[in-house]
């Protein structure tokens, strides 16, 4: 199939970009849109242009690495999918195709269609952990968890930390993934401990980071790769109300 | 070279706990006098560098993605195996023990397998008190199933997301370190240089590595104590893998030319249950996780016709006769089925093709249908154990596996080889420790499914945090922090660095370094692939060579060193890829058998051989030579052009005692 691509190109964070057009013939549909835009670079490459810089690993849909809006979508327009695993039979021949990069405050344009989002691992350094010393856990079977919990914590912590839910919501809120991480540790017998001091730190850490507030658009559960839900950001505003609760007594007593 | 193993003494099962009472300790106050430089951020990077320093130590840790969480340990689906007999099914430290050495066909160290078994019920333990979902039975306790190649439900896992849900657990440990400032991390940095510094005891110690920031461009010195390199694999180098697209040799291959002996480079191995290739666009290949074969039926229609019909789409899957079809697996091998180990499921699947009775439009597939299985358990139950692999195929390939049975054919996927390592995981060069899939030392010519995962927690959790204070305390606190970047050792390795990339930026000429990756993967899969000859491996030496010339001569790499610029880092791995693919090659051609994931078609097992005649293999399986190869083959680095040097490891085996491998 032939393509018309509109695609957004930048040098680096100190500078303005710009969209810029490219013509693609010959695309397979069996390809995915990254294996489209290894063509197009190739080509680029051939014809001595600059190819376009993208961010991209595992293409498996798991590492999280690739953030793309496609056509005005994060990840493109086929639900639970990342731009990796998205294949070329979802276009049509001679369709127009817009790429940009994810765009938030708190994720800066590094170059091309990359971004940073070192702001994400920033909130888990705040405290998206369990505190646990190396070699002196218990027997695994002594924590008995019902199959219920272990299974919605395997839903929030199913997670790729890809960032579209940031890119997707009017505010730049990273709600979404800050609860999803707080849900699957809050969730289970061993994040007990640290539940409170956890949510409050990554809250604090997300808002240090630039990112807005939720106010219930829900973009970022539609976008999703991984269908996380947005009862988790409910979960953590609940989590969150009552560790301040209990540490305003905490310090009152 | 010298290749001493340093395996401790005692008998076997106890030999890790003796060496661990016997080896140096670092004062608690000192720890932090020491650095410690670690190099990949998946699972052994990571929990190594998380456990060194919740120990004390200061640690660096870079990677190239743009966060240790992309680490392609992330990528793993089908679960982490232990022996913790929780099932009651007979499993043990000494049966887990006993399959990997058996898998890995007689080529790995007895010591470190056991090793390996003996932690690998710490591991659990370590990954759920830091959170990791495991899959769980009603009663809450943890679930397990079977895995490839074992006849025990010893495999834990955490839908067919196992590999990430352990990542993610490791990422959680070092990221809780960074955020108190015991580990400082660089994402988006690649090491392009590893820094030896003579000693005072006549040799060479690791005390830092070059880096470049991928970002700007910045070429930098970091100095170390020590330098762990936990970098993965080299599958890459058959450029279609399932590899990450950023998996690559160059830190370990850095090494190798710095003085670090490359051991059994051959042993790659054919995951079985991948999706087939599809067209010449085609950037990596998707595996389908293992598990499958736990419900999932083998077969290729018995009748080349039948299978030309399915080709060309005039034949659907579902209407093919029961008595058409040939479910190989289960044939050749009764009592392991699909369950049979990678390598002999995946060669099974090549000779199927081989016979002209392959499905996909390539002729390069088999089924593996869930049938059966979904009439047996109905749907709901096969959606439940399998439904996001299920999801994943039908949205690479279009296709609906409930309806239409999945098409799998084998694809490149773990390497066995890598640094040579001793007992303590550390490389020949004092200071330099190798971990994880970048060592070569657990898994032997072939690693059993859901042992890659136990490799690189083990080695990052419980294995270095005790051997690398050895190195240390033996070095002497008096060296501590002794050695600093403005050393001339650095200086040489900085301009080195420099000049390599200012080459690959001047010459300008008209291929992108993505061509010459492929050309090189195409010559590595026709010739080095599943099966190897003697003239083929000879041609390919010779093909590498030339394409390795004119890659110096007509590469185009555009832009500047000084951003970021990924044709630059792209074409930096493909020219050691195109001197390791030859190395490889050699060592292919060096090993006169077939073992594991080393097939060579001189060597494979005749109707007249007594173990065919006594019906114990079939004919055509992998056929060692134990007289003459018993050995890890290691090579040394002689100089550019230059044939490198075979060392040789003996491999000595006290307690499981090599035998034919036989799944019949």
């Amino acid at each position: 199939m032939q393509l018309h691509l509109k695609i957004w190109r930048q040098k680096n964070s100190d500078t303005k970009g710009q969209f810029v057009s490219y013509e693609l013939p010959d695309v397979d549909e069996g390809s995915s849109f990254l294996e489209m835009l290894d063509i197009m670079n190739e080509q680029l490459v051939e014809k001595g242009e600059a190819p376009v810089a993208f961010d991209h690993d595992c293409r498996e849909g798991i590492c999280g690495m690739c953030s793309l809006v496609i056509n005005g979508e994060a990840h493109g327009p086929e639900r639970a999918t990342t731009a990796c695993q998205l294949h070329m039979r979802h276009f049509k021949d001679g369709d127009t195709i817009t790429i940009e990069p994810w765009r938030a405050k708190a994720f800066p344009v590094v170059k091309d269609l990359v971004v940073d989002r070192t702001a994400f691992d920033k909130v888990i350094q705040a405290g998206g952990f369990i505190t646990a010393r190396t070699g002196s856990a218990p027997d695994a079977n002594e924590i008995p968890i019902p199959k219920p919990i272990a299974d919605e914590a395997m839903d929030a912590a199913a997670c790729i930390g890809c960032g579209a839910c940031v890119a997707a919501c009017p505010n730049g809120s990273a709600m979404l993934f800050t609860s999803a991480k707080v849900g699957h540790l809050n969730l289970l017998p061993q994040g007990k401990a640290e539940k409170d001091q956890r949510v409050m730190k990554m809250v604090e850490a997300m808002d240090t980071a630039g990112f807005g507030n939720c106010t219930n658009y829900g973009e970022c559960q539609a976008v999703c790769p991984k269908e996380i839900t947005l009862d988790f950001i409910a979960k953590m505003n609940r989590d969150y109300a009552v560790a301040r609760v209990r540490n305003f007594f905490n310090k009152a007593s | 070279m010298e290749l001493n193993s340093n395996i401790p003494e005692g008998p076997m099962d106890q030999k890790w706990s003796l060496h661990k009472g016997k080896i140096k300790l670092v004062n608690p106050a000192n720890r932090r006098k020491y650095h410690v430089i670690v190099v990949g951020s998946g699972l052994a990077g990571a929990s190594a560098a998380a456990s060194l320093a919740e120990m004390g130590y200061q640690v660096s840790c870079f990677c190239y993605q743009d966060s240790p969480r992309r680490a392609h340990s992330i990528a793993a689906q089908g679960g982490i195996n232990a022996a913790k007999n929780y099932q009651n099914d007979g499993d043990s430290v000494y049966r887990l023990f006993y399959d990997t050495v058996k898998g890995g066909d007689f080529r790995s160290r007895e010591a470190n397998v056991h090793r390996l078994a003996e932690v690998s019920v710490n591991i659990i333990d370590q990954m759920v008190a830091q959170g990791v979902p495991f899959a769980r039975e009603y009663g809450g306790l943890l679930a397990n199933r079977s895995f490839g190649g074992a006849q025990v439900s010893r495999t834990f896992y955490a839908r067919g997301q196992t590999g990430q849900q352990l990542l993610l657990g490791a990422y959680s440990q070092l990221s809780k370190q960074i955020g108190l400032g015991a580990v400082k991390m660089y994402n988006r940095h690649e090491m392009l240089e590893l820094v030896l510094v003579d000693d005072d005891d006549g040799k060479q110690h690791a005390k830092g590595i070059i880096t470049r920031n991928l970002v700007t461009g910045k070429i930098e010195r970091w100095a170390g104590d020590t330098v762990v390199l936990a970098t993965g694999g080299y599958g890459n180098v058959f450029f279609l893998s399932t590899n990450a697209q950023g998996c690559n040799v160059t830190a370990a291959y850095r090494a190798y030319k710095k003085g670090a002996g490359f051991a059994n480079p051959c042993y790659t191995q054919i995951h079985p249950t991948c999706i087939p290739v599809h067209g010449e666009q085609q950037s990596k290949l998707t595996l389908m996780s293992e598990s499958l074969r736990n419900d999932g039926r083998i077969w290729a229609p018995k009748d080349k016709a039948v299978a030309e019909k399915i080709r060309k789409g005039e034949l659907k899957a579902s209407d093919v006769a029961e008595d058409d079809r040939d479910y190989y697996l289960e044939r050749k091998y009764p009592s392991f089925g699909n369950l049979a180990p990678r390598d002999i499921s995946s060669r099974a699947a090549k000779e199927a093709c081989d016979e002209g009775r392959g499905v996909a439009s390539s002729g390069l597939g088999v089924f593996l249908d869930f049938r059966d299985a979904i009439k047996r358990l109905g749907k709901d139950t096969i959606a439940q154990r399998y439904g996001n692999l299920f999801d994943m195929y039908q949205c690479i390939t279009g296709d609906n596996p409930y309806e239409t049975p999945m098409m799998i054919y084998p694809a490149v996927h773990y390497t066995m080889g890598g640094l040579w390592v001793d007992y303590n995981l550390e490389s020949n060069i004092p200071g330099l420790f190798v971990a994880g899939e970048a060592n070569f030392s657990d898994h032997g010519a072939n690693r059993l499914g859901a042992s890659a995962l136990m490799q690189g927690l083990a080695d990052g959790y419980f294995v270095l945090p005790y051997t690398l204070g050895n190195y240390l305390g033996e070095q002497g606190i008096a060296k501590a922090g002794k050695i600093t970047s403005d050393h001339p050792a650095f200086e040489a390795a900085e301009k080195s660095v420099r000049e390599r990339i200012d080459k690959l930026l001047s010459i300008q000429g008209d291929e992108s370094p993505r061509s010459f990756h492929q050309r090189l993967g195409k010559i590595m899969w026709d010739k080095c692939g599943m099966a190897r000859s003697k003239q083929g491996l000879e041609e390919a030496i010779k093909e590498i060579q030339a394409l390795r010339k004119e890659f110096w001569s007509r590469v185009k790499v555009l832009g500047d060193g000084d951003e970021l610029n990924q044709e630059l880092e792209r074409a930096g791995r493909v020219a050691d890829f195109l001197e390791f693919g030859e190395l490889l090659c050699r060592d292919a051609l060096m090993r006169e058998e077939s073992c594991g994931g080393h097939f060579r078609v001189e060597h494979q097992s005749m109707p007249n051989d007594p173990e065919v005649k006594e019906g114990l293999i079939s004919e055509g399986e992998a056929k060692r030579d134990d007289e003459n190869f018993a050995f890890a083959g290691v090579w040394e680095y002689m100089g550019d052009d230059v044939e490198p040097k075979l060392n040789k490891e003996m491999l000595t085996y006290e307690v499981v005692h090599m035998a034919t491998r036989s799944y019949k």
